[in-house]
């Protein structure tokens, strides 16, 4: 077990050309486990693979317990990893996959053997120990992965999208048990993934990337609640968090023809940045649904998915002056366009009229060029 | 690899399953069979005589009309292992098997490293070796007889092994190279991660996956060295001489002598039809390595 530290780790694939990795700095406490979550060539794959020993470290360093593993091969860094397509060996057993790495460490056969059998039975695999990878299905080859890193007990697991290739409902409940297995075996785990639910559901802490660059690294409660830019508040939850690029007033920001009031504080910062334009957030459980021509913004919706629980209305915002089918033929920018989540059977129909009325406590506000939080 | 295998059953389809053929369809069906067997006969016919015309006398072996039905014999058989071709088959045996060792243990690394583990300029260095074969062998055959005689090694059966291992390579590092290009990188990252050194990794994950495609290979190869002729006959005269060689002894100032020269022949294919016969299920796995997965 181990604290994993990048210290400002950065990959550059061809010099001069924009680094895949930017002076990435996280610290993973020994224990932990951090998601690493991004959209594609965000860079988490990268970092991970870095920390593998499978990429380069070109500038700055990255520490495992302290040493540093810069020109340390993948053999001698004592970690294990989880590959997205599981990387078994095709011609062993799921007992000689298993027991590779002990093998390679030098352990004897029974050694082997008792280690093999004990990880067998936390991941439920003992009858399939004299079984090729092939005769498995996906979850099975994906618990041998899972079997492999946890036999040797490593410093650090790493897992590359372990659940990419697994069914909804199989990645459901696998996301659970690796949880639940890290908490139990206490290893420090990085994990990678593209998927914002299984970042916010397994993690300890999350760290977003986009472009190369660390976006936030927080508790997903945090990443959720104060997002530290507008990037970060539009990725993490689903759906996402509606952005309006919204006039500022004298008392707030004005949406859809509507004045919105905002704290003093709030106030001031603008005013001090002299914005006047700033992104505004609100996630789709901070609006109130009112019938049509109550307080609010009116809107129209287009399309309502009921989920059992919750619906969501996706709809669009209208000017005060209520003419929506003007406002459709605009709708290019996007910028009235709205998600509003509502309890289960909501009765709302398409083509229904409703009044929004945002929650006070549920506004974001970002910088409008650089996306920064104000 | 095994992670696609299944999905891959799963989408070959069985066109037309299921359906009663259409009249046509059958008719179109027998006639592709007939012509199939046609060909299939047209192929192999001469094979088939040179093998029945071995086990006839002399005079029975080129006559006009030829003749169908005779007395078999082994007569021609004696001749040959009689008249000593022996020497021949052991300097064959040794030169394909040398080269052929050779070839593995030089084109597995080299194939390697232009698949898995890219060097600089893959490109080039697979563009140079496919281009060592453009040249036909007789352009060349000047300055290599020069130069086996000048260091002394005409009639050597080493020159042979040499000069097969050279023939071969370029082949065998492309053959292999698309084997190599079918096992999964993360294999190779996962026994790295896994503590086994590249050796390792290669002995143990690597080289199983790829044994039927290394069979293939090796069957290529030696089908290649035991069929050469031209350097045999231009560089050998009788102490390395090989059975290809040994064949043309058989055509004489005094006349063909037609079935000792088809109890030869068959001699000589044989051993590449035997090992054929036991590398096909390997042969066929290798050489559909990639589309069937």
């Amino acid at each position: 077990m181990a604290d994993v530290v990048f210290d400002q780790a950065s990959r550059i694939y061809t010099p001069g050309a924009k680094p895949a990795v930017d002076r990435l700095d996280l610290t993973v406490e020994d224990g932990e486990f951090v998601v690493l979550v991004g959209p594609s060539g965000s860079g988490k794959s990268t970092a991970l693979r870095m920390l593998a020993g499978l990429e380069e470290i070109d500038g700055g360093a990255i520490r495992i317990d302290g040493e540093n593993m810069v020109g340390v091969p993948s053999k001698d860094r004592d970690i294990a990893m989880v590959f997205q397509n599981y990387a078994l060996y095709p011609n062993k057993t799921v007992g000689e996959n298993m027991a590779f790495p002990l093998k390679m460490a030098g352990l004897d056969k029974d050694a082997r053997a008792t280690k093999v059998r004990e990880a067998a039975e936390i991941l439920g695999l003992t009858d399939f120990l004299d079984r090729k990878p092939r005769a498995l299905s996906g979850g099975q080859r994906q618990r041998v992965a899972m079997g492999r890193a946890i036999v040797r007990e490593p410093r650090v697991f790493l897992m590359d999208e372990p659940l990419s290739n697994l069914d909804a409902k199989m990645r459901v409940s696998t996301r659970t048990e690796i949880a639940a297995l890290q908490r139990r075996l206490g290893v420090t785990t990085v994990y990678v993934t593209h998927d914002q639910v299984e970042a916010m559901t397994m993690g300890d802490r999350v760290a977003l990337l986009a472009d190369g660059k660390l976006q936030q690294f927080a508790t997903p409660a945090d990443l959720y609640d104060r997002p530290d830019n507008a990037f970060v508040a539009g990725f993490i939850g689903s759906p996402s968090m509606n952005l309006f690029t919204v006039p500022v007033t004298e008392r707030g920001v004005r949406l859809a023809g509507h004045e919105i009031g905002l704290p003093q504080d709030v106030r001031s910062t603008i005013g001090a940045q002299q914005l006047t334009t700033v992104t505004l957030g609100i996630r789709p459980e901070q609006w109130s649904v009112g019938s049509d021509g109550g307080e609010g913004i009116p809107a129209r919706v287009d399309v309502v998915e009921e989920l059992g629980s919750d619906a969501y209305l996706y709809g669009t915002l209208a000017e005060s002056s209520g003419d929506l089918s003007a406002t459709a033929s605009l709708t290019g920018s996007k910028d009235d366009a709205v998600v509003v989540r509502t309890g289960g059977r909501s009765g709302a129909r398409r083509g229904d009229r409703v009044a929004l009325t945002p929650s006070v406590e549920g506004l974001h506000l970002f910088h409008p060029e650089t996306g920064a939080r104000l | 690899m095994t992670a696609v295998s299944d999905d891959a059953r799963d989408t070959r389809t069985t066109p037309g399953a299921g359906t009663p053929a259409r009249p046509t369809g059958r008719a179109t069906g027998t006639l592709l069979t007939v012509l199939a067997w046609v060909v299939g006969i047209g192929f192999f016919f001469p094979v088939l005589w040179m093998v029945l015309t071995a086990f006839k006398q002399e005079r029975d072996a080129y006559t006009d009309p030829p003749t169908l039905f005779f007395t078999p014999t082994l007569d021609q058989f004696a001749g040959v292992f009689g008249g000593g071709v022996t020497p021949y088959l052991l300097n064959s045996l040794f030169a394909t098997l040398m080269s052929t060792a050779l070839v593995l243990l030089l084109g597995t690394p080299a194939a390697f490293a232009l698949s898995l583990r890219r060097v600089k300029r893959t490109q080039d260095v697979l563009f140079f070796f496919i281009s060592t074969k453009m040249l036909p062998i007789v352009a060349a055959i000047v300055p290599i007889y020069v130069a086996v005689n000048f260091i002394g090694a005409l009639d050597n059966i080493w020159t042979l092994v040499v000069l097969y291992t050279a023939m071969n390579l370029p082949i065998a590092v492309w053959m292999m190279r698309s084997f190599f290009l079918e096992v999964p990188k993360e294999l190779l990252e996962a026994a790295s991660m896994d503590g086994a050194s590249l050796w390792r990794s290669l002995r143990e994950v690597v080289l199983p996956i790829i044994s039927p495609g290394m069979a293939a290979t090796a069957l290529i190869c030696m089908i290649f060295s035991w069929n050469e002729f031209f350097f045999a006959v231009n560089l050998t005269a009788s102490q390395a001489a090989t059975v290809p060689v040994y064949l043309v002894g058989f055509i004489t100032s005094e006349g063909l002598y037609f079935a000792s020269l088809c109890a030869a022949a068959t001699v000589a294919a044989l051993p590449v039809v035997i090992i054929g016969w036991i590398a096909q299920n390997k042969l066929v796995q290798g050489l559909s390595f990639g589309a069937v997965k």
